[in-house]
């Protein structure tokens, strides 16, 4: 034990430096069968179907799993998913995301329950892209897309506002503000049982 | 009680007993909990109701451990909170007994059975320490599949706090806080079982001056505080170590700051000072700093007489000029630290070579000037803590100074120690205290004064600011406190004065309590600061140098308003140099305006009443750290006779070296109060005292918190009532030559000259619309 952990500096640990310094050469030349045997790879290539993609005129799906940019969803009704718990930012190994909270208010309502993410922001110029944040969520409201083209010239434009990264209002969508749909609470909203908006949430989107 | 609670005359011997906590002894004083000397062997069991400030409650039941005397057992786990250890004790927590571990585990289910999965939205996410204790000591999964119990939330038990019964684990510790620290019981535990819920009566809401703690104690988010709901998570705030700026009680705090904006501050914990304590203003009023007039850069006023914004060097160029070849003086105003009180006083002496210098931004005497630079006032907290008897006089410690209110009421509630109170009428504060009122009009207290008896050594007499207002009030103090030998507590208002007394800023009397009437202090104090003299003529009082014909003045934060109506007309004729946070009366007449920090982004040091110095660090980084000393330099430098204290930490270091004045001290010399004022049957003579919260310019910006103040009302006699045919809740009007103020009456026994109004709460901003605050004739009728 005492050997390994205080190395002595004695003419055992001179003789390794000597070692050391001495070149290394290969003194073996390659007969031409192994040259041949070189070529053959590069010949064998020649014949094989193309990887290349025209990329950007031809874009190849991602796996469906891939790690993209985020998004943020919404309720069928279009009300925000998210409630500004600050989950994912603690999550973030890179510290990327950055959440305010605020208080929904009766007559300004973004989420359903008492709390929604007033500020909402991630720096793609931090973002590993890991995948923890949306483990954290736990409403399922941050999610990732397959999105992969994030390259910009500026680092203002690759802090993305929660306008860019919430999702689009589909067909029978609200935007929100607007109340939550009549007789339900916040449970209905995350157990599935509210499937559409109701007219007294608002106009809801055509298709 | 452990001895280090104990003055040292009281030491006694403590009976310590020995005890086995998971096969490790420990020697503890007799009547130490189990818990508390498990912690001492650094053994946590976990808990919830337990508080080291509380009585011990039992409630939660979380503590549960295995004990075992003299070689009998306990049949069932018990509550290590409420059971001292005894010689021959055997405990064994969670770590040794499979039993009191299971006992643990098993509570910490039944109280997770009703309590909602609302941490991502709940304030107290990730600093809980249910939920930490649920990790540390609860079982991985619920096996419970019922409903859980729901209550309406949050429901707002004041504007200031809200509760969210469903959390609660009914701990009890709020209900405990507010009966046995605050003596607000406002706020009980209402039905039995599992419908058992916090609760405030139905009408009266929890307007306690010290709600703010019971949201702080709450081991689970049952209560959380409005203005800082959903704002942040603990992981996003910066602790900061910092002092309170608005009183001289000098509570510790804690500031948290999320990215250069403070969020919120807590108690923080000084055993010798607030303990675990503050008071709801040292809690919530902080959003003054990001008031919207907060001034940023320096601005000079124009010949069209408007503020322009400019560049450092030119408004101090500007301000120096204004300053320089005229007769000048200085107003340092109530809530300096000691550097930047250090620094003024510097500044008069060296650059302006005056002793026009005063701190004192409210009604004042000459009496008071002589009383501040001779008087001993040495009464600390520890002394409250073993006196045999308390006497206030001109001082309301729950509106004035409320965590010397909560010592007080701590030893009234354990030992029931006598509290003497002076003043017209019995406040809520001295009803809690059990005090023994001496009913007494505004101006005619020196007759109560001289009337005390039963005083020892160990009584403290505590005095607050107003009874400078009082001819001969001061005097008849000193001469109590020699007679009798009490000790003697002077507590200003603001958190700033008793440190602008010690760095000199008062017309006769240099830094260090060194008189300038002394020419060997004076020596002294050129030698320090490597000036051939100091002015040796004693300077002008606040109130002198407002109506004297000085052609300039350096003003720190001061508002004219407090201290007579006229004032803000007669500084208009002054050049006058402002030093302030935000645009106010006196930014509104100033031909310089320079900008400096509020406390979260200086770093300095405030005095407590004690004289305790409490050092704070800036909060909010990146800050410029613009304290008033640094611009001062900046501004005798431009002035050409430096006073060289670029930096805070400059200014302290200069000041502990000169250190307290060891020569020989003079006595007071004594004034003879006035008579009694006659007054007619339709009159009455004013009293008012400021409440904790109010129209004060430091809690301007919090709604909630306002919503928690005591409503205005006059306070009028029973025979007053009669003669004015009033009934409770009827409107008064009270007026004289000046003005007048209508507000609802409260008919409660006051002495029967006077009546009693708020100083400066809504409708009732006493300078403003009466021209007088106290001593004063004025006219009583129904409105």
């Amino acid at each position: 034990m005492d050997n390994e952990l205080t190395p002595r500096s004695d003419e055992f640990g001179l003789a390794k430096a000597d070692q050391s310094k001495a070149p290394i050469t290969n003194h073996e030349s390659a007969s031409f069968g192994k040259q041949l045997l070189g070529f053959w790879v590069t010949l064998r290539t020649m014949f094989k179907k193309v990887n290349t993609v025209q990329y950007p005129e031809v874009k190849e799906p991602t796996a469906p799993r891939f790690h993209g940019r985020h998004q943020l969803n919404r309720h069928p009704d279009g009300l925000e998913k998210c409630i500004g718990c600050e989950l994912c930012a603690w999550a973030c190994p890179a510290d990327a995301i950055y959440v305010e909270g605020a208080d929904n208010k009766e007559e300004e309502r973004f989420s359903p329950g008492e709390r929604y993410g007033k500020v909402y922001q991630i720096n793609y110029l931090r973002c590993i892209f890991c995948g923890l944040c949306i483990e954290a969520c736990p409403t399922r409201a941050l999610t990732m897309t397959n999105e992969y083209e994030l390259a910009d010239d500026s680092r203002g434009k690759l802090i993305f506002e929660k306008d860019d990264l919430l999702g689009p209002l589909r067909a029978g969508m609200v935007p929100p503000p607007h109340p939550m749909y009549p007789n339900t609470d916040d449970s209905n909203y995350y157990k599935g049982e509210v499937t559409t908006s109701h007219p007294s949430q608002g106009i809801a989107k055509n298709d | 009680m452990s001895i280090q609670e104990l003055g040292a005359d009281q030491q006694v011997q403590v009976e310590m007993i020995t005890c086995v906590i998971d096969g490790f002894e420990i020697t503890v004083p007799k009547g130490t909990l189990v818990i508390r000397a498990a912690e001492k062997l650094g053994i946590q069991i976990p808990r919830f109701c337990d508080h080291p400030l509380l009585a011990p409650a039992g409630a939660c039941r979380q503590c549960l451990v295995d004990i075992e005397i003299n070689g009998r057992a306990f049949p069932k786990p018990q509550a290590s909170c409420t059971i001292p250890v005894e010689n021959g004790m055997v405990v064994k927590t969670q770590l040794t007994s499979p039993v009191a571990d299971k006992a643990q585990k098993g509570i910490m289910e039944l109280l997770l059975i009703n309590h909602p999965l609302d941490c991502p939205v709940c304030d107290k996410g990730g600093e809980c320490p249910l939920q930490n204790q649920a990790m540390s000591n609860g079982r991985a999964e619920s096996r419970f599949e019922g409903v859980k119990r729901t209550f309406e939330k949050p429901v707002a038990i004041s504007s200031q706090v809200l509760l969210d019964r469903e959390r609660c684990v009914l701990c009890a510790r709020c209900t405990r806080f507010s009966e046995q620290i605050a003596g607000d019981p406002f706020i009980t535990l209402n039905e039995r079982g599992a419908l058992q819920q916090v609760g405030i009566y139905e009408e009266e809401p929890f307007d306690s001056y010290y709600s703010g703690n019971t949201v702080q104690i709450c081991p689970v988010g049952a209560l959380t505080g409005t203005s800082y709901r959903f704002r942040a998570r603990p992981f996003d705030l910066v602790s900061t170590n910092s002092a309170c700026e608005h009183c001289a009680s000098g509570c510790a705090m804690r500031t948290d700051v999320r990215r250069g904006k403070t969020l919120r501050r807590l108690a923080g914990e000084d055993a010798e000072v607030n303990e675990e304590w503050n008071c709801d203003k040292g809690r919530w009023a902080f959003k003054y700093e990001v008031a919207k007039n907060r001034i940023k850069n320096p601005m000079i006023r124009d010949s069209s007489g408007q503020l322009q914004e400019v560049s450092w060097p030119e408004a101090l160029a500007e301000a120096a000029n204004g300053l320089k070849n005229s007769r000048s003086g200085v107003l340092v105003g109530g809530r300096v630290t000691i550097e930047d009180a250090y620094g003024y006083s510097k500044f008069a002496r060296v650059a302006l070579n005056t002793n026009n210098i005063d701190f004192r931004a409210r009604l004042h005497s000459q009496e008071e000037l002589e009383f501040l630079a001779t008087a001993k006032t040495n009464a600390t907290y520890k002394d409250l803590d073993n006196a045999d008897h308390v006497v206030l006089i001109g001082f309301e410690p729950e509106d004035e100074s409320p965590i010397v209110f909560l010592r007080i009421y701590k030893q009234v509630h354990k030992r029931s120690i006598k509290v003497t109170s002076i003043a017209p009428y019995a406040s809520r504060g001295s009803e809690k205290l059990k005090a023994n009122l001496i009913k007494s009009a505004s101006g005619s207290e020196v007759s109560a004064i001289s009337a005390l008896s039963g005083l020892t050594s160990k009584s403290v007499v505590l005095v607050g600011e107003r009874i400078s207002e009082t001819e001969g009030g001061l005097s008849s103090i000193v001469k109590l406190a020699s007679d009798t030998g009490a000790k003697l507590g002077w507590i200003p208002r603001r958190a700033g004065e008793k440190g602008a007394i010690a760095a000199g800023a008062l017309p006769n009397l240099l830094p260090g309590n060194r008189l300038i009437s002394n020419s060997s202090a004076r020596v002294d104090i050129a030698a320090a600061w490597s000036v051939d003299s100091v002015p040796s003529e004693i300077g002008l009082s606040t109130e002198e140098m407002i109506n004297s014909d000085l052609q300039a003045l350096l003003i720190g934060g001061i508002d004219p308003m407090d201290i007579s109506p006229e004032a803000k007309i007669k500084l208009a004729k002054k050049f006058i140099v402002s030093l302030e946070i935000r645009q106010s009366d006196i930014t509104d007449i100033a031909s310089v305006v320079l900008p400096v920090a509020p406390v979260v982004e200086k770093s300095g040091s405030f005095m407590d009443w004690q004289g305790k110095v409490r050092k704070f660090e800036a909060a909010v980084d990146q800050t410029l750290n613009r304290s008033d000393v640094r611009i001062l330099s900046m501004l005798a430098d431009e002035i050409g006779k430096p006073i060289n204290l670029p930096t805070v930490n400059s200014a302290r270091v200069e000041f502990e070296s000169i250190g307290s004045w060891d020569g020989e001290v003079s006595t007071m010399k004594l004034v003879v109060g006035a008579g009694n004022k006659a007054i007619n049957n339709d009159e009455a003579i004013i009293s008012s005292w400021r409440n904790l919260l109010d129209k004060g310019s430091l809690q301007d910006g919090e709604e909630n918190l306002a919503g928690t103040a005591r409503k205005s009302k006059v306070v009028i006699s029973q025979s007053r009532a009669k003669s004015l045919n009033v009934s409770d809740g009827d409107l008064v009007r009270v007026s004289n030559n000046y003005g007048a103020v209508t507000l609802a009456c409260q008919i409660s026994d006051i002495d029967e000259s006077s009546i009693w109004l708020p100083r400066n709460s809504l409708n009732s901003q006493l300078i403003r619309n009466l021209g007088v605050v106290s001593n004063s004739v004025v006219k009583v009728a129904k409105a």
